[in-house]
């Protein structure tokens, strides 16, 4: 058998491969926290609330409605993005005018409360939710073995994080929103409706966590905790990269996740710290992040 | 006496200030020696250190601007630190104990500290965060914590190897003792000029740097400052409660002294010892009522109304309307 520095080809291809989908689901959620904080310049704490929202609203409409897994794919972003507006429309837009430290903790407030109520509907352990049927199995690739629908996942996630970078670079909407980002007050003035765009682009940044929430389902056990302990990591992976560059939020993303399966296969005590411990390095060489412009 | 009327205006108001200030800091000291007869003592003591945790975060953010999400690191590490070492050297008086205990807050903060005033705002806070989520995966791991487990039954011990901290109310006057010493130090801080500085950076950082202030050693030395004092406070829960525990070390702890600062004021000296009793309190009122499991969800309701419509808390509404009604 094939080993590289004493582990076999195929564990270490597995944990590579695990990590790169802890990767795609980085870069999703750095993605979204970015889209959010260039135009309403507040970190949105709910982020790992509204990700861990999307696996439940899968997971409940699969069990009372019989909601089929592609259906949810594309309905239960919309549904909760539909919310994050409603959120922005009713609450965070009353503060957008103060400090933005208060954005932060409003939605740790919103975050605190989903997720509080949530292990008291449903309980701490998790639920899990079946693989669709026509993404079971695996491929045999020769050097490993390649369960589909983590595949899927991959290819999933990056496609989402290309059509989101067209969206914002090469179109006509993804423009107002660069322009918004830039100068809010010169965009309304030219006749724009920037409240608008801001309600769409806090509920666009909720639906790309909503999306990662229902693709994580069938991977993680659902349940009510599942957001919190990631965002952190995912904060940990946008200091590192900063929140300037949509594709900087996604290599970092990726990047961090092989990281995290390297360290799985080569030191597996360090493999929950490692991410925290780039950044401390990051801090300490390049203080404004790797693609991050700040002053 | 009439040096009153030799003063400016502006000196007589800073005097009244100061006055009012000694008044309120007489009153509390009346109301803490009297309390243990009226209250509990055990819970008049764990709101005493919360309110130290609180007072000591209120300094960073409150008075250099610093939105730290990351202080259970620094209670907890003062926790376990005392914990472990009174556990393990039965010698070892409690004083010592927490000192060390202290000191190894004192340590940890300025680590974070210099690695988190690199970056600035909304940065800080995710650093900050980060960070306290990397020691609490350290404290999982680590053997001297016990893990899951936590440790228990650590010794209360003899102060200075005279006096016995077994009964309560011993114990919470001791506990009465640290508070008074940590809250006198972050009053004298407040109103020294490194307070003023503090103030200055909180106000316009671009200016005092343009001032010719260091405002990263300023920095720095508020967050050292207030690690130390919240390592305080947890190193002398650890010996009220004889356990160390990872719920000490855990996100929803950093989040807990933000709402008991923000709902108590912001800036205000007294504020986060209001914020605090009342969050205690509510725990404690909740914990025993059918809504027991829902203390988090109330505490985010808590959060989002005080963001919204309350942003100067109870101490700082009570100040706006008193300055609104009496000048």
């Amino acid at each position: 058998m094939t080993m590289i520095f004493g582990v076999p080809l195929a564990v270490f291809m597995g944990q590579l491969l695990l990590g790169l989908i802890n990767g795609a689901f980085y870069a999703l959620l750095s993605l979204g926290l970015a889209v959010i904080f260039g135009l309403l310049k507040i970190v949105n704490f709910a982020h790992g609330a509204q990700y861990m929202l999307g696996a439940f609203v899968a997971l409940l409409g699969s069990r009372y409605l019989g909601l089929d897994y592609w259906l949810a794919l594309l309905l239960v972003p919309l549904v909760v993005g539909g919310f994050g507006m409603l959120i922005e429309r009713l609450l965070l837009r009353r503060i957008a005018h103060l400090d933005h430290l208060y954005g932060l903790l409003l939605t740790f407030g919103l975050a605190l409360i989903f997720e509080g109520a949530l292990i008291n509907l449903f309980g701490v352990s998790g639920a899990s939710y079946p693989i669709p049927e026509a993404l079971q199995g695996g491929v045999n690739l020769g050097f490993m073995f390649l369960p589909i629908y983590r595949g899927w996942v991959l290819v999933a996630a990056l496609a989402v994080c290309l059509f989101t970078w067209f969206m914002i670079e090469r179109t006509r909407l993804g423009a107002y929103l660069r322009a918004g980002t830039e100068n809010p007050a010169l965009m309304q003035a030219f006749g724009v409706n920037v409240p608008l765009l801001i309600t769409l682009t806090y509920g666009f940044g909720v639906a790309l966590a909503a999306f990662a929430g229902v693709l994580a389902a069938p991977l993680y056990p659902v349940s009510p905790t599942m957001g919190s302990s990631l965002l952190i990591v995912v904060f940990a992976v946008v200091v590192i990269g900063g929140m300037g560059s949509i594709l900087g939020a996604v290599l970092t993303g990726l990047a961090m996740g092989l990281i995290e399966g390297l360290t799985k296969v080569y030191y597996p005590e360090a493999a929950n710290t490692v991410i925290f411990l780039v950044m401390i390095l990051v801090l300490l060489l390049r203080p404004a992040g790797l693609f991050g412009k700040e002053a | 006496m009439d040096t009153t009327q030799t003063l400016s205006p502006t000196r007589q108001r800073q005097r009244r200030a100061q006055w009012r200030r000694q008044a309120l800091t007489l009153a509390l000291l009346a109301v803490g020696l009297v309390a243990p007869f009226v209250a509990y003592p055990v819970f008049l003591m764990k709101v005493l250190c919360f309110a130290l945790f609180a007072c000591a975060f209120n300094l960073l953010l409150g008075y250099a601007g610093l939105l730290s999400f990351g202080h259970a690191a620094f209670l907890a590490t003062g926790g376990y630190v005392t914990g472990y070492l009174l556990a393990s050297y039965p010698g070892l008086t409690p004083e010592l104990g927490i000192l060390t205990g202290t000191a190894a807050a004192v340590a940890l903060g300025a680590l974070f500290g210099v690695l988190s005033i690199r970056r600035q705002g909304i940065y800080f806070a995710m650093v900050t965060l980060a960070l306290a989520q990397l020691m609490f995966f350290v404290f999982v791991q680590s053997p001297f914590t016990g893990g899951e487990d936590g440790l228990h039954g650590v010794p209360r011990g003899e102060l200075f190897g005279l006096i016995s901290l077994n009964s309560n109310l011993a114990m919470y006057y001791f506990v009465f003792a640290v508070f008074l010493i940590g809250f006198a130090i972050i009053q004298r801080a407040v109103h020294s000029p490194f307070g003023q500085v503090l103030k200055a950076i909180r106000e316009n950082e671009p200016r005092a740097v343009s001032l010719g202030y260091n405002v990263d050693a300023y920095k720095l030395l508020a967050f050292v400052l207030s690690a130390g004092l919240a390592g305080l406070a947890g190193s002398t829960k650890t010996l009220v409660f004889q356990l160390a525990s990872l719920t000490d070390a855990h996100w929803h702890m950093s989040g807990e002294v933000i709402l008991m600062t923000l709902l108590g004021g912001v800036g205000t000296l007294f504020g986060p010892l209001v914020g605090a009793g009342l969050v205690v309190s509510l725990q404690h009122l909740l914990a025993q009522s059918p809504l027991g499991n829902w203390v988090s969800v109330i505490l985010g309701l808590i959060f989002v109304v005080c963001v919204l419509s309350f942003r100067s808390g109870i101490v700082g509404e009570i100040l706006k309307s008193y300055r609104k009604n009496f000048k």
